[in-house]
């Protein structure tokens, strides 16, 4: 367990978390309102959810929407980034790969 | 005289910008990509979590609070949040561009708008540079900015064992907030030696007499660090980073006076997190767009009003060179007063508060430089671009091909620079590669962005991601 949010009981700003639920690849996750999908997720100790081309591991790098790591399905759309995107109940996470052949077949080319 | 003016950008740049422009007179457009104003030094926490104490997050947030109030209520000035900015459109006659934007959340169905205004401040800051090390792809390694966000504003830890490392002040607030939030945080790694660092502070304090609350600000973060037992070491960073699938343990050296770092002194620590800052990439998009030039590291050029080398842009804060949010506001109270059409010199007070946001930032680029040895981190296999997956070895090979070292042949060879980010965080990266300096905003466009000449990473023509369906809503809405 690594990535956490932080417990509202100790939390200094005060907070009253009202719980939610989202769905990742159809699999329940729980949240609170006000998260965005990408720290629905990280709270979940999940650090990836993408697979660049080469097939490496990608999650939350820069978390204010430049690095286009985050990205995923969201209720359909593709290529949303996560943590820009505030997480409402019921939303449904699919995650996606940039993988579309094996990159070492063909020596990297694309 | 009712001028009116267009500010992009949220954060305390651009909200001074608006309130001084407003205060003489003008109407004003105010333009933030956020839920709410404060940009990333007053992230707030978004009002869905119903927090009793929402304020109580950081430094300046009253201030702040009371500036966006006054923004939000005034009746000269309509405030966008959730906008997108995707186009600055010059006029073929000249004047001030007009810009286009998305109204609403991505991946929902978002509305166009375009305002045109008199006169244009860009306000659109900065965001981390991380130069590559081994590992530096592995998920657990994060900007410095993001570990901050997620800590501020949305109350996520990204590790419970965590080092920061990099250059600059900005990783003491990083470190408070992750301490504070109960993260354990092993170290804050200043990869620039202490003779270098303490001297550019120490030098001519009475300079830095209008920052006397940047340095009650510093107390407060060293009095954090002690509480928490953090160390800061100076001339150490982390330069690799193992583990399966996702940090681990991350290896720490120390490093000469030019980043190099020095035989036999690694050493690996376990933790399950590791951020990242060596410096700021300047958000500078829509300045090129609207004819701007950029100084030779990358940053916005202004004279004295803030005005760019587009006569009807201003541009303040980040955009223009790093100082924090001090230096922004005084910035953008000078921009928004000349973009009003005011003499923001004509006030004494004010002037010298600008001069000494001007000495400020040359200090802080003095003391915190990024050094070519920070190329030894990275290794042939060593991902430069993330998007792409493309290696250093990549890269090499592809300039050897080519028998040039330009980042067209980069881009066209290895794709480097060409994923859905455009070169955001890579661009800095291959420049300095490519023997180009290293700080902060690397590529600077020629004078000229049309054409050849501009295959430099700056010049994107979309400043913001927009899906094909909505340029059909653009034709449907009858806009053009």
């Amino acid at each position: 367990m690594s990535s956490h949010l932080i417990r509202p009981d100790t939390d200094p700003v005060g907070r009253a978390d009202r719980p939610m639920t989202i769905t990742v690849d159809g699999t329940p996750i729980p949240g609170v309102h006000g998260q965005t999908l990408a720290s629905v997720l990280l709270a979940a100790d999940r650090s990836h959810w993408r697979t660049a081309p080469t097939g490496a591991p990608r999650g939350v790098f820069c978390a204010i929407g430049i690095c286009f790591d985050c990205v995923a399905t969201v209720n359909g759309v593709p290529d949303i980034r996560l943590c820009r995107r505030p997480a409402r109940d019921g939303d449904a996470v699919t995650t996606q790969t940039r993988v579309t052949r094996s990159p070492k077949a063909n020596g990297g080319a694309r | 005289m009712n001028r009116h003016v267009v500010v992009i950008g949220g954060g305390p740049a651009g909200t001074a910008a608006a309130e001084s422009a407003l205060l003489h007179g003008a109407t004003v457009t105010l333009i933030d990509a956020n839920e709410a104003l404060g940009g990333q030094y007053n992230r707030r926490v978004p009002a869905a979590y119903g927090v009793r104490h929402p304020l109580s997050i950081g430094h300046g947030y009253a201030a702040a609070e009371r500036r966006a109030r006054l923004l939000i209520d005034h009746p000269r000035c309509e405030y966008l949040s959730w906008a997108a900015v995707y186009q600055i459109e010059r006029h073929p006659g000249g004047g001030c561009p007009a810009v286009r934007l998305l109204l609403g959340v991505e991946g929902d169905r978002r509305t166009h708008r375009v305002v045109q205004g008199d006169a244009l401040v860009l306000a659109t800051g900065a965001y981390d540079r991380v130069c590559p090390f081994p590992g530096w792809d592995l998920p657990g390694v994060y900007t410095a900015g993001a570990a901050q966000t997620l800590a501020k504003t949305q109350r996520v830890l990204v590790g419970r064992s965590v080092l920061l490392s990099g250059t600059g002040p900005f990783l003491l607030p990083v470190a408070q907030s992750m301490a504070e939030g109960g993260a354990d945080v092993r170290a804050v790694l200043e990869a620039n030696p202490g003779r270098r660092v303490l001297p550019h502070w120490a030098a001519r304090p009475w300079q830095l007499r209008h920052s006397v609350g940047k340095a009650v600000e510093l107390i407060e973060y060293a009095s954090c660090l002690v509480r928490h037992h953090i160390p800061v070491r100076t001339a150490r960073a982390v330069v690799a980073v193992a583990g399966d699938g996702r940090v681990e343990e991350a290896t720490i050296a120390r490093l000469d006076e030019n980043w190099a770092p020095i035989p036999g002194s690694h050493a690996t620590v376990a933790v399950d997190a590791v951020a990242v800052s060596h410096g700021f990439t300047p958000q500078h998009e829509l300045a090129v767009a609207a004819g701007a030039q950029l100084t030779s590291d990358g940053f916005v050029r202004v004279d004295h009003t803030q005005r760019t080398s587009n006569e009807s842009v201003w541009a303040a804060g980040e955009v223009t060179g790093i100082g924090g949010s001090q230096v922004a506001t005084v910035e953008g109270t000078v921009a928004g007063l000349a973009a009003a059409g005011a003499d923001p010199t004509a006030d004494r007070v004010l002037r010298a508060r600008h001069r000494t946001a001007e000495q400020f930032v040359a200090r802080l680029a003095a003391a915190h430089p990024i050094r070519p040895g920070v190329l030894t981190w990275s290794r042939p296999e060593t991902v430069i671009c993330r998007c792409e997956g493309t290696s250093r070895g990549e890269l090499a090979a592809a300039w050897a091909r080519a028998s040039g070292d330009g980042y067209r042949p980069a881009k066209l060879a290895t794709r480097a620079g060409l994923g859905p980010c455009q070169g955001r965080i890579c661009a800095a990266n291959i420049e300095a590669l490519r023997g180009r300096p290293c700080p902060d905003g690397g590529a600077s466009p020629t004078a000229d962005t049309q054409g050849l000449a501009a295959a430099t990473p700056a010049w994107r023509p979309l400043a913001a991601p927009v899906r094909l369906r909505e340029l059909a809503d653009l034709d449907s809405e009858g806009q053009s």
